[in-house]
């Protein structure tokens, strides 16, 4: 077999494959490949994770419960070994894990798909707590428990009423300088904010209740819940934010746990911890009707990257997007014939510019790589060996992205902070590569390849982050084959780059 | 502003992806690559092959030997100092001459020993060599170059670089160091490329950045009066790599040295595709030629098929100078 019909057989192959596959989910499933009416469907992932000891082990967690405007469409449980249950509690509904004799880390993992109800609603007050413990601070020291009723005597001036009081009360303790009185209460009284000022509450007979969710937002990984007071002054319920103080309930917020009972409880082990993560989809209305038959009738879907757990998922939702800026890599080396410094190298650079945007990663990119470039003229002055050298130019690409971090963040451009998503051993051989090539070629050369590099990765950028490619790279995966065959068939192109029709230009004249 | 990509066809000219695929990837076996990538290596077997390279006086192989090097270097008026491993002619170093404690470089500038053992301290650390692998510094005697050049050149050293295609000398060029191209005998930093007549080593076109010159920006020499001598010898040179490289594509590096004729400099298994520009000409027409040939044929009949047919009319060439 020659081997240009290999290369034809091959590319044939993985290219029919993959838009089979597309057109089997598309036609056959009904899967919309344009999505018209689409729905944001959230997945909340909860991360358990404990190390046994060789003992029996019980974990148990609170679950949410259902909630007015927002839609619990399944639930999902993956625990290797372990049996599950789910259990009524008075406080509410709790999943249970539980296995005997249980050695070295463990994963839990609890997901949920939340859907958003479209048109405006306002949520039901809970129903007024008819009775509340009455909160007498009696187990706290005596020399505590007059700072707390001088605070709240303080805090007690300057409100009007219940809502007023709280709102107070929650900004003292969320102040970047707290008074002397929070500093010791929080330092001493050995409880975390919320319960702390739970108590306070309580102890001035305000009916309040606590609050842990989640703010539907994008894709995000290893968060913890955000904790609110939800507090009654006998006519309404309104909700405190600990951080940013009074909120309105909006749509986006899911409740996950209301009450006193603690969100996880692990017996028989150590180092317990929980985290969650989110990740949001569009998915169109029709789709959503149909899911639950449609895993039932193909396998296909049992096996996609919707199974995995979310945090996963959000890894790959970037991963799959790499092939597409690859793609573009190979189009602009080959085909248009720019000169990029180093390979992937913009590939890489592109994935940073999408957790910074765009503009503020080129103006970090550039002052990064032109700050390296003049320390590292003057570390090749001292001359180093080439290991301690990159190694050194490293560390200073190091300090200078923590100290324009800081920098920033005293002057107040947020944006800047997200350098860290910049890989910083692939800008230290940049750094290298550049000053090299400036030595040797002259700093034009160092234009052109850092020119190149950019402009790839910007394009690599535009693709990357356009949401038709995102939503086509992440529903239907089997389009990398296509990528596959392309990139294949791009690899044995033998004709002309359009650089070398202009540097040919001369010729046929 | 773009060039007809059919018309560029039509001429045959390469372009570097087919260059890529169909002459290197198909006629340079990668397990040859270190043979030329070596220039260790490829100087020891063509040596052993009777092909003439610059005399080896030393290597250095451990930063521990740069103590003596005051010793290594006595007695050695003019040396060339290169990484093994190097390429593009990074990281050498030719000293012309020494004055009492200082080396002269072929630039007038002044050296002390303790520049020199930085030098060889940076080669051994691989700075040059890709990768950043350790390398090995190799101490060569300094090329006589034939003063025929010395109209032609400024400041630096010229070389002729041949293409062998299986063996048959394809192409041929000088290039010409400028001022701007700082002594590097490098076209895209400002060198003048000479196109060559493979008949008969005279010039055929010269071109500094794609352009056509006609005199060097320099020296103001006239190029249409440039004539290579040893024609013959450097194309049975060039020729003869074949064999010991077993690399179909292959650009070789000659130099002229005053009393010793055409040395070997350099082996290229990726020769670029300025050539074409300089000869005005485009590389697949010659190749096509040359895949029409049978594959046993010896250096001297392969250099004579080439001589034949690759030739221009004597007199057409200088002719052409004159036209541009």
């Amino acid at each position: 077999m020659s081997r240009r019909f290999q290369v034809l057989l091959i590319t044939f192959t993985l290219a029919f494959t993959g838009f089979f596959i597309v057109w089997y989910k598309v036609g056959v499933l009904g899967i919309p490949f344009l999505p018209h009416e689409k729905r944001s469907v959230y997945t909340i992932g909860a991360e358990i994770s404990f190390v046994g000891q060789k003992k029996s082990v019980l974990v148990s967690m609170a679950l949410p419960e259902p909630q007015e405007g927002i839609q619990i469409l399944s639930e999902d449980v993956a625990s290797s070994g372990f049996g599950y249950a789910e259990g009524e509690t008075v406080n509410g509904k709790r999943a249970e894990w539980s296995k005997r004799n249980v050695v070295g880390p463990q994963m839990l993992y609890y997901s949920l798909e939340v859907l958003i109800e479209p048109g405006e609603h306002k949520p039901k007050p809970p129903i007024a707590p008819s009775e509340q413990e009455t909160e007498t601070l009696s187990d706290l020291p005596n020399m505590l428990q007059d700072t707390a009723k001088n605070l709240l005597h303080d805090v007690r001036s300057r409100s009007a009423d219940t809502h007023s009081f709280t709102a107070q009360l929650i900004k003292d303790f969320s102040a970047k300088e707290p008074s002397q009185a929070v500093k010791i209460l929080l330092a001493q009284a050995g409880e975390s904010k919320i319960d702390l000022l739970y108590r306070l509450l309580r102890y001035r007979k305000i009916s309040v209740r606590k609050i842990h969710g989640l703010y539907l937002e994008s894709a995000r990984r290893n968060i913890a819940l955000t904790p609110m007071l939800d507090v009654y002054d006998g006519k309404d319920w309104q909700l405190y934010d600990l951080n940013k103080g009074k909120v309105v309930r909006d749509k986006n917020f899911f409740v996950w746990q209301q009450g006193n009972n603690s969100l996880i409880e692990v017996t028989g082990a150590k180092k317990s911890n929980i985290s969650f993560s989110l990740n949001e989809r569009q998915v169109p209305v029709q789709y959503l009707l149909d899911k639950k038959e449609l895993v039932k009738k193909a396998a296909i879907l049992d096996f996609s990257l919707f199974t995995l757990p979310i945090s996963e998922q959000n890894t790959y939702r970037h991963i799959l997007l790499v092939p597409f800026g690859a793609l573009v890599v190979v189009l602009l080396r080959i085909m248009i014939g720019l000169r990029t410094s180093g390979t992937f190298m913009p590939v890489l650079i592109a994935l940073a510019f999408m957790e910074t945007t765009l503009s503020a990663g080129l103006v970090m990119f550039i002052m990064i790589v032109g700050m390296g470039l003049i320390i590292r003229s003057y570390l090749s002055s001292l001359n180093l060996l080439l290991v301690a050298r990159i190694s050194a130019v490293m560390i200073v690409v190091i300090l200078i992205m923590s100290f324009m971090s800081i920098l920033s963040f005293k002057l107040g451009i947020k944006e800047v902070l997200t350098v860290t998503f910049f890989p910083m051993i692939i800008l230290a051989w940049t750094i290298e590569r550049m000053s090299i090539l400036w030595e040797e070629e002259g700093a034009k050369e160092v234009f052109i390849q850092g020119g190149g590099s950019l402009i790839v990765a910007v394009c690599a950028y535009f693709v990357m982050s356009d949401p038709f490619v995102s939503h086509m790279a992440f529903n239907f995966p089997e389009l990398l084959l296509v990528v596959l065959a392309v990139i294949i068939m791009i690899g044995r192109y033998s004709g002309y780059r359009l650089s070398e029709l202009i540097r040919f230009r001369s010729m046929v004249e | 502003m773009f060039a007809n990509p059919f018309k560029l066809k039509k001429l045959g000219i390469l372009g570097m992806n087919k260059r890529n695929i169909h002459y290197i990837g198909a006629h340079n076996d990668r397990k040859y690559y270190p043979l030329v990538d070596n220039k260790l290596k490829t100087k020891i077997i063509a040596q052993s092959a009777g092909i003439a390279v610059p005399k080896l006086i030393k290597t250095i192989e451990r930063q521990s030997q740069l103590r003596y090097l005051k010793e290594i270097l006595e007695g050695i008026d003019g040396f060339v100092l290169k990484p093994s491993q190097g390429s593009g002619g990074k990281g050498i170093l030719v000293i012309v001459k020494r004055e009492g404690d200082e080396f002269i470089k072929a630039n007038g500038q002044r050296l002390e020993l303790r520049d020199i053992q930085r030098d060889i301290s940076n080669i051994l650390s691989g700075l040059y060599s890709l990768g950043g692998k350790p390398d090995v510094a190799m101490l060569e005697t300094l090329v006589e170059f034939d003063p025929i050049f010395d109209r032609y050149s400024y400041e630096g050293v010229p070389d002729i670089r041949v293409i062998t295609y299986r063996g048959y000398p394809a192409m041929a060029m000088l290039r010409c160091s400028t001022r701007e191209s700082d002594g590097k005998a490098n076209l895209h930093q400002g060198a003048v490329g000479v196109g060559l007549n493979i008949a008969t080593g005279k010039a055929l076109y010269a071109v500094q950045h794609g352009s056509p010159v006609t005199h060097h920006p320099d020296t103001g020499y006239d190029f249409s009066e440039l004539e290579i001598p040893h024609w013959e010898k450097i194309l049975t040179l060039a020729a003869s790599c074949y064999e010991v490289t077993h690399l179909g594509y292959l650009g070789v590096d000659i130099v002229l040295d005053k009393n010793l004729g055409p040395l070997i400099l350099e082996l290229n298994a990726r020769p670029g595709l300025a050539i074409q520009i300089a000869n005005r000409m485009g590389a697949v027409k010659r190749y096509d030629v040359i895949d029409t040939q049978q594959a046993n044929l010896d250096v001297a009949q392969r250099v004579k098929f080439s001589m034949d047919h690759f030739g221009m009319k004597t007199g057409e060439d200088s002719m052409m100078m004159k036209e541009m």
